[in-house]
């Protein structure tokens, strides 16, 4: 990793640049909630004024630029009786501008499974490969636990991350890709009194943690309180409406549909993304349900964000972002949940 | 018309309207340039918005509109006896629709506003399973050209049709629409069937249920997250009997 820094001004040409032969995503505002905070989430951006640099929170995660929800995995040419599959992994050039630690932590998470695997996932590598991300620094929000998750800073899985030191952005370079274009736009070298400014921000982002969730015995704690009456509690409130896992930057569970054109000339494999919590999630053929009820799928995507995944990864699913809880409805959030269960486990619920 | 080397039998469909505005058969009429395909999968023997064919040798029947008159029962009844598959299409089909609204009133002091006094035949809103034994429910308000062209592949394949179980949220949150209940709207996509692509958050306007409700709602958490939000019981009921899907589950006094 190398450092360096540019001036907003030379930021914005560079943004300008990129936007001359790429397609750039980054936090837009469309709509305010009833407090007048403007809701934001990741949108296509066609020109720098477009931008919105000190937005706070996105409504939902950058993912679906990764895992679509829905994604043609092949199309089929029918013939009488014969057929011809085309299957493209061709993606645009893309940029994300303004992705946050956690988020980024959260592509590190989805690598794990899309790309280290047992069976790789060429879709998702096409879009990783041709992405270029730009990370930007935040004082974390009220709800904020990514410091609890360890997902609070950003070492890799990134090409550039930028934070705000006044009229310039402190920017680490992780790519050569980066470098070249960076270059491009008159980045300096680090002064002594980037550094110092660069600390004193760093420092007071660090402050500003409010919350906090004890992940530290999570595992065993869920497997000891598998039966708890909180599964139970939060279940009954559950909507089953999937809002958390579309919301989720790393909720990656997924269906399979095949359909054809109406003249049966062409056919589809189509995947979209699902959610543990929808009803049918654990139906089978033949119509047996495993998971008819609500808390128990409420639980088994708990189980998946905080044991399952630390089984197999040894780290969380989760980054801590909580738009999963601010997304729901009913209030169901991981630090609510979470506090519940230890507060079970030391018989003060 | 062969699909994977098997050639495919064209069924016979007839289309049927009873109370309702005809909308959702226009919805049919309405994608042009499927037109040609869409009606090259089937035979449609009587359809009045596209043919002057009558025939009654129909093996699928789509029932459009709600029942609410004794020639209308006989009619429905018929055409049950003759169709293999009866469909009922739409809300008012489906679920009564908005034509239920006049239900909350006397019958009578209905047609005395409506028709000032003219003898009308009409009786209660009646949904079509009400009467006879419906196969599929292709629900909306109208239906979705895109979701009946699905309904008809379905159909010619001899494929059970799987409509979503889960609730619109799930499509509005892939949409990365702004939830209309955090900026303050009534909506009551959280129980109702999703498959209209979150039309109408989309445009910001909550919810109305009109595909009746996901399976297994969670409604009671629902009327809770209202009330909280300080909707009174009166406009959470406007909103959950407009189009009378979610009957027998709000206390009869709201």
């Amino acid at each position: 990793m190398l450092f360096k820094t540019i001036t907003k001004e030379n930021f914005k040409k560079m943004v300008e640049g990129l936007l001359e032969e790429n397609e750039v995503i980054g936090p837009r505002s469309r709509d305010q909630d009833l407090e007048g905070n403007k809701i934001y989430r990741f949108l296509k951006v066609n020109s720098f004024e477009e931008l919105e640099m000190d937005y706070t929170r996105s409504y939902s995660s950058p993912k679906n630029y990764f895992l679509p929800f829905k994604e043609d995995f092949a199309t089929y040419r029918l013939e009488d009786n014969n057929w011809e599959q085309e299957i493209r992994y061709t993606v645009h050039p893309r940029v994300i501008i303004g992705m946050r630690a956690c988020d980024i932590n959260a592509l590190l998470k989805l690598d794990q499974v899309m790309l280290k695997s047992v069976y790789p996932n060429p879709y998702y590598f096409a879009r990783r490969q041709n992405t270029l991300i730009i990370g930007l620094d935040h004082e974390p929000l009220e709800d904020c636990f990514c410091r609890s998750m360890n997902t609070d800073t950003a070492f890799h899985g990134f090409d550039l991350f930028l934070t705000d030191i006044g009229d310039k952005y402190f920017v680490a370079i992780n790519s050569d890709t980066a470098y070249i274009i960076i270059n491009q736009f008159d980045a300096r070298e680090v002064t002594e009194e980037d550094q110092e400014r660069f600390k004193t921000v760093k420092e007071q982002i660090k402050s500003k943690f409010k919350t906090q969730v004890d992940i530290t015995i999570l595992p065993e704690l869920m497997d000891l309180e598998f039966e708890s009456e909180v599964w139970k509690k939060w279940g009954d409130k559950c909507l089953s409406c999937g809002s958390c896992a579309m919301v989720c930057p790393t909720c990656y569970c997924y269906g399979i549909e095949e359909d054809t054109n109406l003249t049966f000339t062409k056919a589809t494999k189509r995947r979209f993304l699902y959610s543990c919590n929808l009803l049918d999630f654990a139906a089978v053929a033949g119509g047996h349900n495993f998971r008819p009820e609500a808390h128990i799928r409420l639980k088994y995507r708990y189980y998946h964000q905080f044991r399952g995944f630390v089984e197999a990864f040894n780290q969380s699913l989760c980054v801590g972002c909580n738009r999963c809880g601010k997304a729901c409805l009913a209030g169901i959030s991981p630090k609510a949940v979470i506090d519940d269960l230890i507060k079970t486990e030391k018989n003060e619920y | 018309m062969k699909y994977s080397g098997i050639t495919l039998k064209k069924p016979k469909v007839g289309f049927f309207d009873f109370t309702g505005c005809e909308g959702c058969q226009l919805q049919i009429t309405n994608k042009e340039e499927n037109l040609k395909a869409l009606f090259g999968l089937v035979e449609v023997v009587n359809f009045r918005e596209i043919s002057s064919e009558r025939r009654d040798d129909y093996e699928i029947a789509f029932i459009d509109g709600c029942i609410t008159t004794d020639s209308e029962v006989a009619r429905l009844k018929k055409i049950r006896e003759q169709a293999g598959i009866l469909v009922a299409m739409g809300a008012c089909a489906c679920l009564g629709g908005v034509n239920n609204l006049r239900s909350r009133f006397p019958l009578p002091d209905v047609v005395k506003e409506v028709y000032d006094g003219h003898h009308v035949d009409t009786g209660p809103v009646r949904k079509v399973a009400e009467i006879v034994p419906v196969d599929i429910e292709l629900p909306g308000c109208p239906i979705s050209k895109h979701e009946f062209e699905w309904l008809v592949r379905h159909l010619v394949l001899g494929i059970e049709p799987q409509f979503p179980k889960y609730p619109v949220c799930v499509e509005c949150k892939q949409r990365l629409n702004s939830c209309v209940l955090d900026m303050g709207m009534m909506c009551l996509g959280p129980v109702t069937r999703a498959g209209c692509n979150a039309v109408c958050p989309r445009n910001r306007l909550g919810c109305w249920g009109c595909r009746g409700p996901s399976e297994e709602a969670n409604f009671e958490s629902l009327m809770e997250i209202l009330r909280e939000k300080g909707f009174t019981e009166e406009h959470i009921a406007e909103r959950v009997k407009f189009f009378n899907a979610f009957s027998g589950i709000l206390n009869s006094d709201c």
